[in-house]
């Protein structure tokens, strides 16, 4: 069996149908009792104190800001060279996903960094490129929405998720290449002394893996309903035809 | 029971109730949506089945 039988949407809808209860129920367990973990029964910071708890929201809104862009990058280059248009669909189907969550990522920052850092916004270079990331997407996003041959549209939108791709990256690893600004390195950082406290450690890996879980449920039911669009577009225009 | 979170509870319940919201209403939204796309394409096939 090959991975590439799953770019026939027949194989895809099969496969996805008898998948997507799975994965949701899965990501709905996995994303409660972490959230709930981190919200009920993780202690204060000795620094930071309650404000910690946003770490919970924050942290995995942000891990898939920046992976659901290179999910697309990965489906873009895929229809860039072998033309599967399950591909194109998926990487149109996680762009709105990928939006909220940087969405989500942005306000929270800005929620945690007025307590913290006396300040909502600070034009430090890992939160400049996570805003450059979300207007990315939003221009990802109308980009599909404005051409109307779909081939075209899943032409263009793979060579801006390309560019993009620059600032996902960025946004990553901006805290490391600038070391500048107010945000910190990496937050699950295992170099000694940065290592943090496994009372706060154990919730937010099974928050990671809630919203890793309920990233593939959405992106599958969002794909699933990008086939269903088209064969619905492939339909009307036969009919027109006939 | 609700854990004490002193001068942080704005901070805290705002960023909260911000990424429920809005991953909440993404959720609905694309189960509105896949519902909808399931229905039309379920009527359009039925209207093409020669009976």
């Amino acid at each position: 069996m090959s991975l590439w039988e799953y770019a026939n949407p027949t194989k895809f809808m099969e496969t996805s149908g008898r998948l997507l209860p799975w994965v949701a129920a899965l990501a709905a367990a996995t994303l409660a009792s972490g959230l709930l973990w981190g919200f009920f029964l993780t202690p204060d910071d000795y620094r930071q104190g309650a404000s910690v708890k946003i770490l919970y929201v924050h942290v995995p809104t942000a891990m898939m800001a920046i992976n659901a862009w290179l999910m697309m990058l990965v489906a873009s280059l895929v229809w860039l060279v072998r033309r599967h248009h399950v591909s194109a669909l998926a990487a149109k189907a996680a762009a709105p996903v990928g939006a909220t969550m940087t969405l989500c990522a942005l306000v929270t920052g800005a929620l945690w960094g007025q307590p913290v850092w006396g300040s909502w916004w600070e034009w430090d270079p890992r939160l400049t490129s996570f805003l450059v990331l979300f207007l990315f997407y939003l221009g990802y996003m109308a980009l599909w929405s404005a051409v109307e041959n779909p081939d075209t549209a899943a032409d263009m939108t793979s060579i801006l998720c390309l560019v993009g791709s620059v600032f996902a990256v960025l946004s990553r690893y901006a805290a490391n290449f600038w070391s500048q600004g107010m945000h910190q390195g990496a937050s699950l950082s295992v170099a000694p002394g940065q290592r943090m406290d496994d009372a706060f450690r154990t919730p937010l890996y099974i928050v990671l893996a809630g919203f890793v879980l309920l990233f593939v449920a959405l992106v599958l039911l969002r794909t699933r309903t990008e086939i269903r669009l088209r064969r619905l577009a492939a339909l009307a225009a036969r009919e027109r035809m006939a | 029971m609700m854990p004490d979170l002193g001068r942080y509870a704005f901070a805290v319940l705002a960023a909260w109730g911000v990424t429920l919201a809005l991953t909440g209403g993404l959720v609905a939204l694309s189960l509105w949506q896949a519902a909808r796309a399931r229905r039309a394409l379920a009527e359009r096939e039925a209207d093409r089945t020669p009976r």
